[in-house]
C-alpha cells in the first residue's frame, strides 16, 4: 500500500496534503498551486461560489477528476444555520461532504465548540460525512467521534496566522486517542511546520494562506507537498527520540556487570 | 459597559494635543509592537509618524496580505431616494437644496438592479436620504424583499433606525449596515447638522450599539473627513472600533473614509458648484489607511470612488480591502434617470470592467461574491 494515501470515510486519498481555495491572487494562480500540490481534496466556501450558476468561475478552475471539493460552512454562527447551509451545499455542489466551520466570532474565526457539536450530530443523522474544524480539544474530539463524524480537524493556531503548532501538546494527545483521522488545520504557515504535524502522527494537513499569499504559490505548493510527503515517512520510519543527556561512553553503572 | 461609557473616557482636547505631542519614539514602539493599542493607533497617526510611512505601507500590505490574501472584494451603491428632511451642509441631498426629489418606484428597483447585474455586481449598498414619510421601514423592508432574490449581499446606508427596525430589516435579507457619525466632535456635528433627526448627536452614537444588540453581521464605521481635524475624529472612530468589538463580538466591522468631495446647489435656477478646504492629504490619507490595519488586522476597509483613479491604483495593496466602481450616486442613475442630480461629484468614473483589469493587473483578485444568504438560513 503507498503510504502516502489516507483513508477518511471509505475513501481513499493520494495526498495528506488538503488544501483551500481562498486568497490566490487570480482564480488561474489556484488551479495551477492546486495541481502542482498534489490535493486531491480541496475546501470551498459556500459564500464565495455561486451556487445557483453551474458555470460559476471558481468551481470551473476546479473542476479537474483528481480535485475532490469539500465545500465548508464558513460565514455561519450556529448550528442551525450551519445545518441549512449544509443542505444547499450538498445540493448545489453535488457532495454529501461537509467541512463543519462554525465561527461566530469573525475577528479570529475561533471555532464555537458547542454548536459545533451539536450540528456534527444532526448532520451526521442526515447522511454527511461531516469534518468538523475545532480547537486542539481532546476531550472535544473524543465527543465528536461519539457522534459520528468522519475526521477531526483541530487547528494548530488561530486560523490565517501562520504561526505553526502552538497547540502541539494537546495535538499529540488527540493523535494518541483519536480513532477517527486526524487533520491538523489552520496555522501552518511554512512546509516545516506541516512536516512537524505529519511527525507527530497526524493524518493529514490543511493548508491555504501561507501557499495562496506567498510570492510563488506554485512553488510553495510543491513545498508542502514535499514536506508532508517527508513527515509521513519519517514518522512511519520511527524517529529516533531525543535523548535529554548525552550518552556516556564510560557508563557508571558498568561495574554492575563486571562482578 | 453602557453605550457611551467609552465616549465619555475621552476628552477631544486631550487626544487632539497628545496626537500633537507624539514623539518619534512612541511611533517606533507602535511600529514595533505586534498587538497594538489605542495609545499606539494615537502614535501611528500622529505628524510625528509621517516620516515612517515607507515602513507603515510594507506593514499594512503584509499584513493586509496575510488576512485577507491577494483579493479585493467589489460592490456598488444603489441610490434609492434623495428625499431627506435633514440640512447637513456638505450634502447636495440636503432639505435647503432646491433639487429635484425623487424615490424609485418597485419598477425603477428593478432596473436599476438589472443594470448592476450586468455590470457583474452580487453585493449592492443600499442609499436614501432621511424622509420617514416616503423612505422609512416600510419602503425599505419591500426595497429587501425585491432585491434579495437577485444579490448574494445587501448593505443599507440609510437613516439610523430603532433596534426592532433592525431586527426586522435583517431577518428580511439585510447584511450590512454602514453608519458613520460624520464627525465626533459635539459642536461641530451641531454646526453641519442644525435642523431634522439628524441633528441629534447622541441617538446617532448610539446607533451602532442598537445594530450590535439586533445581530448584524457587519457594520461599517466612519468619520466624513474634512469636517474637523482628521486625526482626532479618527481616533475617536477606533475608540468606537474597540468598543464595539468587545460588546458585539459576533459581528464583521469596516472602516470606511469618506473625504469631503464637492456637491452642486440648485439656486435660484443655478448650479453651482461649493467646494471644501481640503484638509486631508492624500498623504494623510495613506497614513490613516495604514494605522487602521496595524491597529486592527481583521477589520475591512473600504474606499469609493470619491478618490481618483491614481490613489485608488496606489492604495489598492496598501491595506485597503473592498472598492466600489462605477458608482452612481443619483437615484436611477444606473439605468432610470442617469442625469439627474448626484449626491457628490465622485471622481473615479472608470467602469468595473476597467477596475477589475486595473485589480487584475496588480495581481489581485476581483472578489464578487463573498456572501450567501444560505448561511443566515434565509
Amino acid at each position: 500500500m503507498n503510504t502516502q494515501s489516507v483513508m477518511i470515510a471509505g475513501k481513499s486519498f493520494g495526498s495528506r496534503l488538503f488544501t483551500g481555495t481562498g486568497k490566490f491572487g487570480s482564480a488561474q494562480l489556484m488551479e495551477d498551486a492546486l495541481l502542482a500540490s498534489g490535493t486531491e481534496l480541496v475546501t470551498v466556501a459556500l459564500k464565495r461560489v455561486d451556487t445557483t450558476n453551474r458555470q460559476d468561475d471558481m468551481l470551473s478552475y476546479l473542476a479537474h477528476p483528481q480535485f475532490n471539493l469539500l465545500p465548508n460552512t464558513s460565514g455561519v454562527r450556529t448550528a442551525k444555520e450551519a445545518v441549512f447551509a449544509a443542505q444547499m451545499a450538498r445540493e448545489a455542489l453535488e457532495t454529501n461532504w461537509l467541512k463543519l466551520e462554525i465561527h461566530p466570532d469573525p475577528k479570529y474565526l475561533l471555532p464555537d465548540p458547542i454548536e459545533t457539536l451539536k450540528a456534527a450530530e444532526e448532520l451526521v443523522k442526515l447522511g454527511f460525512v461531516v469534518l468538523p474544524y475545532i480547537h486542539a480539544d481532546p476531550v472535544l474530539c473524543k465527543r465528536l467521534e461519539e457522534v459520528g463524524v468522519a475526521a477531526v480537524m483541530p487547528l494548530g493556531a488561530p486560523i490565517g496566522t501562520n504561526k505553526g503548532l502552538r497547540t502541539i501538546d494537546f495535538l499529540e494527545i488527540i493523535i494518541e486517542q483519536s480513532r477517527v483521522p486526524v487533520v491538523v488545520d489552520a496555522g501552518l504557515g511554512a512546509p516545516s511546520h506541516a512536516a512537524a504535524a505529519m511527525e507527530l502522527g497526524a493524518d493529514a494537513v490543511l493548508v491555504n494562506t501561507a501557499i495562496a499569499v506567498s510570492d510563488d504559490p506554485v512553488r510553495m505548493a510543491v513545498a508542502f507537498k514535499l514536506a508532508v510527503e517527508a513527515g509521513r515517512l519519517a514518522y512511519e520510519a520511527r524517529l529516533a527520540q531525543p535523548s535529554v543527556a548525552a550518552h556516556a561512553s564510560s557508563p557508571l553503572t558498568a561495574f554492575l556487570d563486571e562482578l | 459597559m453602557s453605550t457611551t461609557t467609552w465616549f465619555d473616557a475621552h476628552d477631544w482636547n486631550t487626544v487632539q494635543r497628545d496626537i500633537q505631542a507624539v514623539t518619534p519614539r512612541q511611533v517606533e514602539r507602535a511600529l514595533g509592537n505586534t498587538r497594538r493599542t489605542l495609545d499606539d493607533f494615537k502614535a501611528l497617526i500622529s505628524p510625528a509618524a509621517q516620516a515612517y510611512l515607507e515602513p507603515m505601507a510594507q506593514l499594512s500590505h503584509q499584513l493586509t496580505q496575510k488576512r485577507f490574501g491577494k483579493t479585493i472584494q467589489l460592490y456598488a451603491p444603489l441610490y434609492l431616494s434623495n428625499e431627506c428632511q435633514n440640512i447637513c451642509t456638505y450634502c447636495a441631498f440636503s432639505l435647503d437644496n432646491k433639487i429635484v426629489r425623487k424615490t424609485l418606484t418597485d419598477a425603477e428597483i428593478g432596473r436599476e438592479a438589472d443594470a448592476l447585474k450586468q455590470l457583474g455586481y452580487d453585493h449592492v449598498l443600499l442609499v436614501t436620504g432621511e424622509a420617514n414619510q416616503t423612505v422609512g421601514v416600510p419602503y425599505l423592508r419591500n426595497a429587501i424583499r425585491l432585491l434579495q432574490p437577485h444579490f448574494a449581499h445587501i448593505s443599507m446606508e440609510v437613516q439610523p433606525l430603532d433596534q426592532p427596525e433592525y431586527e426586522e430589516l435583517i431577518a428580511e435579507g439585510l447584511n450590512t449596515v454602514l453608519v458613520y457619525q460624520e464627525t465626533y466632535h459635539q459642536e461641530t456635528y451641531k454646526n453641519h447638522h442644525p435642523k431634522g433627526k439628524k441633528s441629534n448627536f447622541a441617538y446617532r452614537l448610539d446607533t451602532p450599539d442598537r445594530l450590535g444588540r439586533a445581530g448584524v453581521h457587519k457594520m461599517g464605521l466612519g468619520a466624513l473627513l474634512g469636517l474637523e481635524d482628521w486625526r482626532t475624529d479618527s481616533f475617536f472612530t477606533a475608540a468606537h472600533l474597540h468598543h464595539l468589538e468587545r460588546a458585539y463580538w459576533q459581528t464583521k466591522y469596516s472602516i470606511s473614509f469618506p473625504r469631503l468631495r464637492p456637491i452642486d446647489l440648485l439656486q435660484n435656477d443655478t448650479i453651482t458648484s461649493k467646494s471644501f478646504e481640503r484638509c486631508m492629504t492624500d498623504r494623510d490619507l495613506v497614513q490613516l489607511i495604514c494605522a487602521y490595519r496595524l491597529f486592527n488586522e481583521e477589520v475591512e476597509l473600504s474606499l469609493s470612488t470619491r478618490e481618483t483613479p491614481r490613489f485608488r491604483d496606489h492604495v489598492l495593496k496598501l491595506g485597503v480591502t473592498s472598492l466600489s466602481a462605477g458608482s452612481k450616486t443619483n437615484p436611477g442613475g444606473y439605468a432610470v434617470e442617469p442625469q439627474s442630480l448626484e449626491q457628490f461629484a465622485i471622481s473615479d468614473e472608470r467602469s468595473p470592467a476597467e477596475m477589475v483589469d486595473v485589480i487584475r493587473k496588480q495581481g489581485y483578485q476581483p472578489v464578487w461574491k463573498d456572501w450567501d444568504k444560505t448561511l443566515a438560513a434565509l
